[in-house]
């Protein structure tokens, strides 16, 4: 995106809100086992995230703020939800059976964590990661072919002047 | 044994991700051919143990029958599963071995995998709603495959095949909604013994929409006619598996939920219609068409008439034979689309009018596609000859002379149709003038062409481009499983027969999943 | 209030219904998500009455609602809603190709048009024949 397309007010209300929400994506994702939220909530507010950095500041912009290749993401999530689901194996389990596990850790206190968390961070990772590949693959071409339509316009425009 | 059946869901699943995440082609290639040979493996393994012991749940999540959900693991669902995963393997390979192709593009090894996901898990589950969400899995995969590289033509018949199949699933759905209102479970096993409280009027109904629900997955016979203008404007590898697989998998739901869920009002006389209608109207298709893929994707419904008349039959003979018939078309149905394709690259086309003298040019695909014909048309020493004597033997015993007598006729029709893809594109002269650029508005042209194959071939007229090793490796390979199934067809019937007998005593399978 | 839901399903059905009998492909499109609409209300339907929610903390589960269908019918939506998203690429890269945004007949429907167009010329030949004489239309035919 052109920098004199962007819109200053836009901008920084996005650069402001950006962190937040990918914060608020992490305690959705975390608070998912007993109350609403869950992975995939999770996940589509990160992506949400992401796609108000693309209205923000273009395909540019989002591969400056994910600098590597989304599809990345989209996979280990699969592998780590699938691997979570066999892992229960090892424990002596069923498939995609899931153990909980009390911990007292320092600062937070009691948690009560449970093994289905490994999985909802594959969900996340997958929906974040689809995400980012819809902004890459899909917003790409709606924003080359955006520019081609205005320079055919702005041709046009010059053309029938003289 | 609680291991081996859900990992040909789950280790497909695993690649998938791999390769989503994998860059190089060539990881991607050795991820998928891991993944789907680990879980032909552990299908095999499944069925050996399943054979000496019976059939084997798995309560996924560790939440027993009535509330969680189930893998089942029975003969029927293992053995169909075993020989789909060979056809796979095999599909893939030649995939990988076919160049110019849209395999290169990065989306076919992942889909390709989910895709075989997909089949493992509408094979292996025991719940009518997961049934559902394994049938879309596999479809979602598939929509992409058919349409992979965005073609004219492909657009245009993919829009039909997603059309057609969102369609069915609406359908499922619904029928699904009614019958967790009437029985308040949609685990199968359960649900078919509450069936037998509902009232046989909503039964009846429940059966007959599930019956035209998976016939149209299935291309039965009013239902079938968005499958050969789908089919073969897909890649090559992709129409192969479809053709193998995506219909034997509705016919395995049709199998399970009529012989399970209703088997009390056995809709034995309209099913058996069906399949004569979907016979004659498949053959009749075929032999109507001059382009090699599209005589095939014709056969394809004439098959599923012969399944679906065992099925009809509802004695133990009957299903037997039509298990077994499953069991014999996946490769050879797959088989001759390979073949299809070998002479689409070697040529350019697959327009029956543009091709001949293949015998003396490309001596491999004549032998391969030769040995899949003759097993498809049913002669003695191959494997189609086994499955159609088991159906005609059970139909005489059965008393059921009119279908009997049909599929015979239709058999014979089947040879003919061979005869002319061989006389057409194998005897003859070679042509001489070089086989010209498709029309891409004609309509032959629009079926002919599949990517990169549309040029014509260089080094002078009858010269073919050279055909990969790989391919023809790939199709010998799967012909062999075609003839291993010939060689080894006793006891291959007598673990369809137990299929049968298990499927039509329901008593192991319910004990299986409600009694873990 | 079952009464409502069970015009609303009908009412979605029919709908879909004639929205997919259209020849132009967003009323296809449309169709399907109404159909969709009607069977995941259709699914809601089939737990019964609605009631407080299923929890533990709430007592005992008398007159409860039933969970199971809530989420069947989530996990309709999702995977219909992700179909129809590609259905929707589909139509977008077929308006692309094709400028229309007709559904094309299929391949058999053209063959058997253009097999009738053809015997209609024949006809038209033959009349055309016995009216002008041979040489006549040879001449036009060149």
């Amino acid at each position: 995106m052109r920098p004199e397309d962007r819109s200053l007010i836009l901008d920084t209300c996005v650069r402001a809100v950006f962190h937040t929400i990918l914060l608020l994506s992490l305690y959705l994702l975390l608070s998912g086992h007993n109350q609403p939220g869950g992975g995939f909530v999770g996940g589509l507010v990160a992506g949400a995230a992401f796609v108000l950095r693309y209205v923000a500041g273009g395909a540019d912009e989002v591969h400056r703020m994910a600098p590597f290749r989304p599809q990345l993401l989209l996979g280990s999530g699969v592998v780590l939800a699938a691997l979570t689901g066999v892992g229960s194996w090892l424990a002596g389990g069923e498939l995609l059976e899931h153990g909980k596990i009390d911990l007292h850790l320092p600062v937070l206190g009691d948690v009560h964590a449970s093994s289905t968390l490994a999985f909802d961070i594959g969900v996340f990772l997958v929906v974040a990661g689809l995400v980012l590949t819809l902004l890459e693959s899909l917003g790409d071409v709606a924003e080359t072919e955006e520019q081609a339509a205005a320079e055919r316009e702005a041709g046009a425009g010059t053309g029938a002047a003289p | 044994m609680n291991v081996l059946v859900p990992l040909p869901i789950v280790l497909p699943l695993i690649g998938a991700g791999l390769c989503i995440a994998l860059r190089s082609l060539a990881a991607q290639r050795v991820v998928a051919v891991a993944a789907v040979t680990g879980a032909l493996g552990a299908a095999g393994a499944a069925l050996a143990g399943v054979e000496r012991h019976g059939p084997v749940a798995v309560a996924v999540g560790g939440w027993p029958a009535p509330r969680g959900i189930v893998l089942v693991g029975d003969l029927l669902a293992l053995l169909l599963l075993v020989v789909s995963l060979a056809t796979v393997l095999a599909v893939l390979v030649y995939a990988v071995g076919q160049r110019g192709t849209d395999e290169a593009s990065g989306f076919f090894h992942p889909l390709y995998l989910v895709l075989t996901a997909g089949v493992a898990a509408s094979f292996l589950t025991g719940d009518l709603f997961n049934l559902f969400v394994a049938i879309e899995v596999m479809l979602s995969a598939s929509y992409v495959l058919i349409t992979l590289g965005g073609r004219r033509s492909q657009v245009r018949s993919g829009m039909t095949y997603v059309v057609i199949n969102l369609l069915a699933s609406t359908v499922l759905v619904t029928v699904i909604g009614l019958i967790y209102a009437a029985t308040g479970t949609v685990n199968m096993a359960d649900a078919a013994l509450r069936l037998d409280a509902v009232p046989d009027a909503v039964r009846t109904s429940l059966g007959v929409l599930l019956l035209v629900t998976f016939g149209i997955k299935a291309a039965i016979f009013p239902l079938f006619f968005w499958l050969p203008d789908s089919y073969p404007t897909a890649p090559t590898a992709v129409t192969a598996v479809f053709a193998g697989l995506l219909t034997k998998v509705g016919v395995y739901t049709i199998i399970r939920t009529q012989g399970l869920l209703f088997p009390h009002d056995r809709a034995s006389t309209l099913i058996l219609v069906l399949a004569g209608l979907t016979m004659v109207v498949g053959v009749f298709g075929a032999i109507a068409q001059d382009d090699i893929k599209r005589i095939l994707s014709f056969h394809i419904v004439s098959q599923i008439g012969y399944m679906i008349f065992g099925l009809g039959l509802f004695t133990v003979a009957g299903l037997a034979g039509a298990i077994f018939f499953v069991a014999h078309q996946i490769p050879v149905k797959t088989a001759l689309f390979l073949v299809g394709g070998m002479v689409e690259t070697g040529t350019g086309t697959s327009a029956l009018n543009r091709l001949g003298g293949l015998i003396r040019t490309a001596p491999a695909a004549a032998a391969l596609f030769l040995l899949g014909a003759l097993s498809l048309a049913g002669l003695p020493p191959f494997s189609g000859f086994f499955g159609k004597l088991a159906l005609v033997q059970a139909g005489l015993a059965a008393e059921a002379w009119v279908i009997t007598g049909v599929s015979l006729f239709v058999s014979i029709l089947t040879l003919f149709s061979m005869t002319k893809i061989w006389a057409g594109a194998f005897w003859g002269e070679q042509r001489a003038e070089p086989a010209p650029a498709p029309r891409t508005a004609d309509a032959a042209g629009a079926v002919a062409t599949t990517g990169g194959a549309a040029a014509a071939p260089e080094g002078g007229p009858g010269a073919l481009r050279p055909i990969p090793r790989l391919m023809t490796w790939a199709t010998a390979g799967l012909v062999g499983v075609t003839l291993f199934v010939a060689v080894a067809a006793q006891p291959i019937y007598e673990l369809s027969e137990r299929a049968a007998g298990e499927l039509l005593d329901r008593t192991a399978y319910l004990e299986a999943v409600l009694e873990q | 209030m079952i009464l409502v839901l069970a015009i609303v399903v009908g009412v979605l059905y029919a709908v879909g219904t004639y929205l997919l009998l259209q020849r132009t492909l967003t009323r296809i499109v449309m169709g399907l998500a109404m159909l969709g609409h009607g069977a995941n209300i259709l699914l809601l339907m089939s737990g019964g009455r609605a009631g407080p929610p299923p929890l533990i903390e709430n007592g005992p589960p008398a007159g409860a609602a039933d969970p199971l269908p809530q989420a069947m019918a989530l996990t309709a939506i999702v995977i219909t809603f992700g179909i129809m998203a590609f259905l929707l690429g589909l139509a977008y890269r077929s308006w692309r190709l094709t400028h229309d945004d007709e559904v094309e007949d299929d391949l058999e429907d053209r063959r058997i048009a253009r097999l009738a167009t053809d015997l209609r010329h024949e006809e038209d030949l033959d009349i055309a024949r016995t009216v002008y004489g041979r040489e006549h239309l040879e001449e036009d035919r060149t």
